[in-house]
């Protein structure tokens, strides 16, 4: 349960935290590297980059070597304890996030896992990271406690004005359970079945959330490319439940699925004659609209789902 | 006797006479359908060792054939002949003749991890799914799947600069799994992408292509790292009774 001096303390704690973007928001997913900047500037919520951070290892170093995976993600949190002076770190990246719990938990958890990155880090030339020094958040989180709900409230301009939203989690952001100790713990823990926070934060910021089935159902998003037919049915799974809950936006969180989404809605139409309207729009990018940024300032324009048309016959933009 | 659930039984070990008389009893057709006597004598004692000594199979011997990990299955919904628990079964019972029939899909796993979520045993049954298709491709049994490719040149990219740089990673892929870049599809995708993105951005995109992202001073962890696989890929070799290849 968290108490009221949790809640203080925690909003203390996320005012100013390790920021990891990672590849992909560097890359495909500037939209949501842009929207996280823009809302968190907007929020007076400080972000200081990691400097030189390097890849977590996404969902492929593992299958390569899942000690090295561990390895990367913990010099992410080295760096960010050593170099950047934090004890927290944000990853808005599912991916990135999941890693970085993994590795948080392995090194709690697995002798090979840490005698492998006491080994690499000596001889990379760097600190080696020890389990417990740095807290790793979700920008679900940064925003939820590091501004708080209440507060947000104060924040919303114009709002979502009752846009039915489809709040879609994936997978890395709840599984497996054992990686995320601090999700359901009751009260206003994270649920790794029903997960919420993003639910929560765009009712606040005047969406409708429709009932959707496959919140953490999976896109495919490890095969994307390499098994395209297999993501594309469960793709087309995910949008047409979306669409049949009466959603019109999907709103996600983790730049593999949100790509994936884009893409395989796409090739549904191409390979399968399958058309879904649905559009896909990071969480952050409805916020930062809600609280009265431009969609140029969200990155809008940069999906490749184009819903700037929609959003201005909605009256958000 | 009729065999009720007959399809869950291979064809060509079922037997049907049409036309059958015993003890002047007519049984012919359904009535004399037997299931044939299989006798299995070439199991590979050292099959669970070998998956559990690859990266992610370390845990199969805790399994006990609860089925949640196949009842969870994400592809297992799109495709009922892709079954975890039964290949948990087959390595541990040594039976690779059996295994080795589905030996095309395994690799198809898309590591959603809700096997993980749901194994009360802590197998970790998506490791196990890589375990076994890294051990297909060490042994000849299949070529690189698709997927190993895509593993492959991520992290080769991750190596050796720190970072990856996606449309790199995309342009590779399809270049080394053999399928063409102009799909309609992907040609769709990347209009749609261009239309309403300032120059900047596109400015932005242009240069990540031609000036890899990097991370700096990574060159003392990229040689550590490649120390770190080398070591362990001849570990696996060896434990699969394969030579080393330098």
């Amino acid at each position: 349960m968290t108490t009221l001096i949790d809640k203080i303390d925690r909003k203390k704690k996320y005012k100013k935290v390790a920021y990891y973007p990672g590849c992909a928001l560097e890359g495909s997913a500037q939209p949501y590297d842009k929207s996280t900047r823009a809302v968190g500037k907007e929020l007076g919520l400080e972000l200081v980059e990691i400097k030189d951070w390097n890849c977590c290892g996404a969902m492929e170093v593992k299958n390569i070597d899942p000690e090295i995976q561990t390895y990367l993600s913990s010099r992410v949190l080295s760096d960010a304890q050593h170099k950047s002076k934090q004890d927290v770190v944000m990853a808005p990246c599912n991916g990135c996030y999941h890693n970085l719990k993994k590795a948080e938990y392995d090194l709690e958890n697995k002798d090979k896992s840490r005698a492998v990155t006491e080994k690499i880090s000596k001889k990379a030339g760097h600190e080696t990271y020890k389990s417990g020094d740095v807290e790793t958040i979700h920008a679900l989180d940064w925003i939820k406690f590091g501004y708080g709900e209440e507060e947000l409230k104060a924040k919303i301009k114009g709002g979502l004005k009752g846009l039915k939203v489809a709040s879609y989690y994936g997978c890395m952001y709840t599984r497996p359970r054992h990686i995320f100790p601090e999700k359901d713990q009751g009260g206003d823990s994270e649920s790794t079945s029903k997960p919420h926070y993003m639910d929560d934060l765009l009712a606040i910021a005047g969406a409708e959330n429709v009932e959707f089935p496959l919140k953490t159902a999976c896109c495919g998003g490890a095969h994307t490319l390499s098994d395209s037919d297999m993501s594309t049915k469960l793709v087309l799974n995910i949008l047409e439940a979306a669409e049949a809950a009466g959603a019109e936006v999907i709103a996600t969180e983790c730049p593999t699925c949100h790509s994936g989404l884009e893409m395989h809605q796409i090739r549904a139409l191409k390979r399968l004659s399958k058309n879904t309207n649905v559009k896909v729009v990071y969480f952050t990018q409805l916020l930062g609209m809600a609280m009265g940024l431009s969609p140029r300032k969200v990155g809008l324009h940069a999906n490749i789902s184009d819903s700037v048309g929609f959003m201005k016959q909605k009256g958000i933009t | 006797m009729a065999i009720h659930e007959k399809s869950l039984i291979r064809p060509e070990n079922i037997t049907t006479h049409d036309n059958l008389i015993i003890d002047g009893i007519d049984v012919s057709g359904d009535w004399s359908t037997f299931i044939r006597t299989r006798v299995v004598s070439d199991y590979n004692e050292d099959l669970e060792e070998e998956i559990a000594a690859m990266p992610g199979g370390e845990y199969i011997h805790r399994c006990w054939q609860c089925g949640s990990c196949t009842n969870s299955c994400t592809v297992n919904a799109e495709n009922p002949d892709f079954n975890p628990r039964y290949w948990i079964y087959l390595i541990r019972m040594g039976m690779e003749d059996e295994l080795l029939r589905d030996k095309d899909i395994i690799w198809q796993c898309v590591s959603c991890n809700k096997c993980t979520s749901a194994c009360p045993r802590d197998v970790e049954p998506e490791g196990v799914m890589k375990a076994t298709a890294h051990w297909m491709e060490l042994k000849g049994h299949t070529p690189p799947s698709n997927s190993t490719i895509f593993d492959d040149i991520f992290t080769e990219q991750v190596i050796k600069y720190g970072r990856i740089e996606d449309g790199e990673v995309l342009k590779d892929f399809m270049k080394k799994s053999g399928q063409p870049l102009m799909q309609d599809w992907i040609v769709q995708m990347v209009k749609q992408m261009i239309k309403g993105l300032p120059v900047m951005s596109l400015m932005k995109m242009g240069w990540a292509t031609i000036f890899h992202p990097k991370t700096k001073n990574w060159a003392k962890a990229r040689d550590a790292i490649n120390e770190h696989i080398a070591e362990e890929h001849a570990a696996q070799k060896k434990a699969l009774g394969l030579e080393s290849v330098e």
